[in-house]
């Protein structure tokens, strides 16, 4: 189908598109890499939408090293955030995420931004978010805020962004010396959206285990963090069992996808005991 | 209000080398400009929600979704589409090869497979086969049953890795 409009404009800078989506009110839209945004307009799943284009604004996109994090522009794109050497250094994650998420051609479009804002359960980069303790930069006419990932997912493609904000920036602790980090995922074929997927972090003996696709959105498994703590494997994958309450659908049914949990907290679990303890 | 939120939008581009100036409806894609208003019909408009591939072109040095990218999003880009590949030569190998292995029946999906393929082929020295089927996941065939199209991507980039060397 075809997509349904309101009007468009381009927005030349951060300043002009936060008062383009001021003057556009309720239905303004933020257009980013437009990979789930024009998908949904062609499926008329929205219409009438007055589109503020930001994808023009340089100054959210690109990594920057900034002490003990990285800062991520909001528009940084998919593929170049496979290809950064900080990413690879310091947050690498985020990296091996990219491979995992859609096709070469919609990579090269999508941006982090987009699919934090987005907010899709069955996503990476809001668990991987999750897992690494990031925070979002986002901005509005009243000045900026900071929202820690954990405060950001409410639900099911909504999130703590309120009308008029843009997200700007993804701010991720650098990894620490011998910090282990894996992301793994079942999806039936190459570039789908995961069945079941959850991001594995150990620092210092400590894990942080963040799941999508499992739920109304990326969660940590709090249980199952606490025995990995204790060297417990088996008390962890029966914790993690017992903690989600996964989605059935036409893909999966939900005990398919709590099996599916198990398995993939073993493979995270047997990459990371490859890494230095 | 829609003084700033127009409903037609002026864009000025570049398409396989020739500058292009048009006013496109806001909510037209970059996959219609180029075929309905260009009359470069090689892509295809498939599924039109990014999952089959037919509408692959390139922007700025890259593969895209023809469907997900809007004309007014294309203001200052650099477009090739398949027409301008053929005609530069740059993909001449791998469209010899495509007919050479029966890589393509009907040919909807072709051109974009062809754009998928140069970009993997020209920024990886010597793809495997799986390599090769990762990165063409995103382009669907209903005709070859694949084998071929892997055959003759593979085939390609053997024969310029070895060129390369010589
Ligand atoms: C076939 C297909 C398969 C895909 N598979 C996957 C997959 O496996 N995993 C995955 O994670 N994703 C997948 N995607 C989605 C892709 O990763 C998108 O790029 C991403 O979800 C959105 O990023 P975008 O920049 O394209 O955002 P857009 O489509 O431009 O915007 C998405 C939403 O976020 C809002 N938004 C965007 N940027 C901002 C901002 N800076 N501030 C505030 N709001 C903003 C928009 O208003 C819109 O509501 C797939 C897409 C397709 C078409
Ligand atoms: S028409 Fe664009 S991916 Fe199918
Ligand atoms: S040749 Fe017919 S779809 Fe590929």
């Amino acid at each position: 189908m075809k997509a349904s409009v309101g009007g468009y404009a381009r927005a030349r800078d951060l300043r002009h598109a936060l008062e383009l989506l001021s003057v556009a009110g309720e239905a303004g839209r933020v257009l980013a890499g437009g990979q789930s945004l024009v998908a949904a307009l062609n499926m008329r799943l929205t219409a009438g939408d007055i589109l503020v284009d930001i994808s023009a604004l340089g100054a959210c996109r690109g990594v920057d090293d900034a002490g003990d994090s990285l800062r991520i522009g909001a528009l940084t794109r998919h593929v170049e955030i496979a290809e950064d050497p900080l990413v690879r250094a310091h947050a690498p994650m985020l990296a091996e995420a990219v491979g995992l998420i859609a096709h070469a051609a919609i990579r090269n479009r999508g941006t982090i931004g987009g699919a934090i804002a987005h907010a899709d359960p069955a996503a990476e980069f809001p668990a991987c978010a999750l897992a690494l303790g990031a925070e979002f930069e986002v901005e509005s006419l009243s000045g900026p805020r900071t929202i820690p990932a954990a405060a950001f997912f409410r639900d099911t493609f909504e999130t703590a962004l309120a009308p008029g904000e843009i997200l700007t920036a993804v701010i991720v602790p650098k990894a620490a010396e011998a910090e282990a980090q894996v992301i793994e995922e079942v999806a039936r074929r190459c570039g789908d959206y995961a069945l079941a997927g959850l991001c594995l972090t150990r620092r210092a003996g400590r894990h942080r285990l963040a799941l999508f696709s499992l739920g109304p959105r990326p969660m940590l498994a709090e249980r199952a963090m606490a025995a990995l703590d204790a060297g417990d494997m088996a008390g962890a994958a029966a914790a993690l069992k017992a903690e989600i309450d996964p989605p059935s659908d036409t893909q999966a049914s939900a005990a398919y996808r709590r099996h599916l949990a198990g398995v993939l907290l073993r493979r995270a679990a047997a990459r990371i005991e490859g890494g230095a303890a | 209000m829609t003084d700033m939120f127009p409903q037609q939008i002026d864009v000025a581009l570049s398409v396989n080398g020739e500058a292009v100036e048009a006013r496109v409806p806001a909510g037209r894609h970059l996959i219609d400009f180029l075929r309905l208003d260009l009359g470069l019909t090689g892509a295809h408009a498939g599924c039109e929600h990014g999952v089959c591939g037919a509408c692959t072109v390139r922007v700025d040095g890259r593969s895209v979704r023809g469907c997900l990218m809007l004309a007014a999003q294309a203001h200052g880009a650099e477009v090739w589409t398949v027409e301008g590949l053929s005609e530069t030569g740059e993909i001449a190998d791998l469209q010899e090869a495509f007919v050479a292995r029966n890589a393509l029946q009907c040919g909807f999906c072709t051109p974009g497979m062809l754009v998928a393929a140069q970009e993997l082929v020209a920024s990886a020295p010597a793809p495997t086969r799986e390599q090769i089927r990762e990165r063409l996941s995103g382009n669907y065939c209903r005709c070859t049953g694949y084998e071929a199209i892997i055959d003759a991507v593979e085939a390609v980039a053997q024969a310029r890795a070895g060129g390369a060397a010589r």
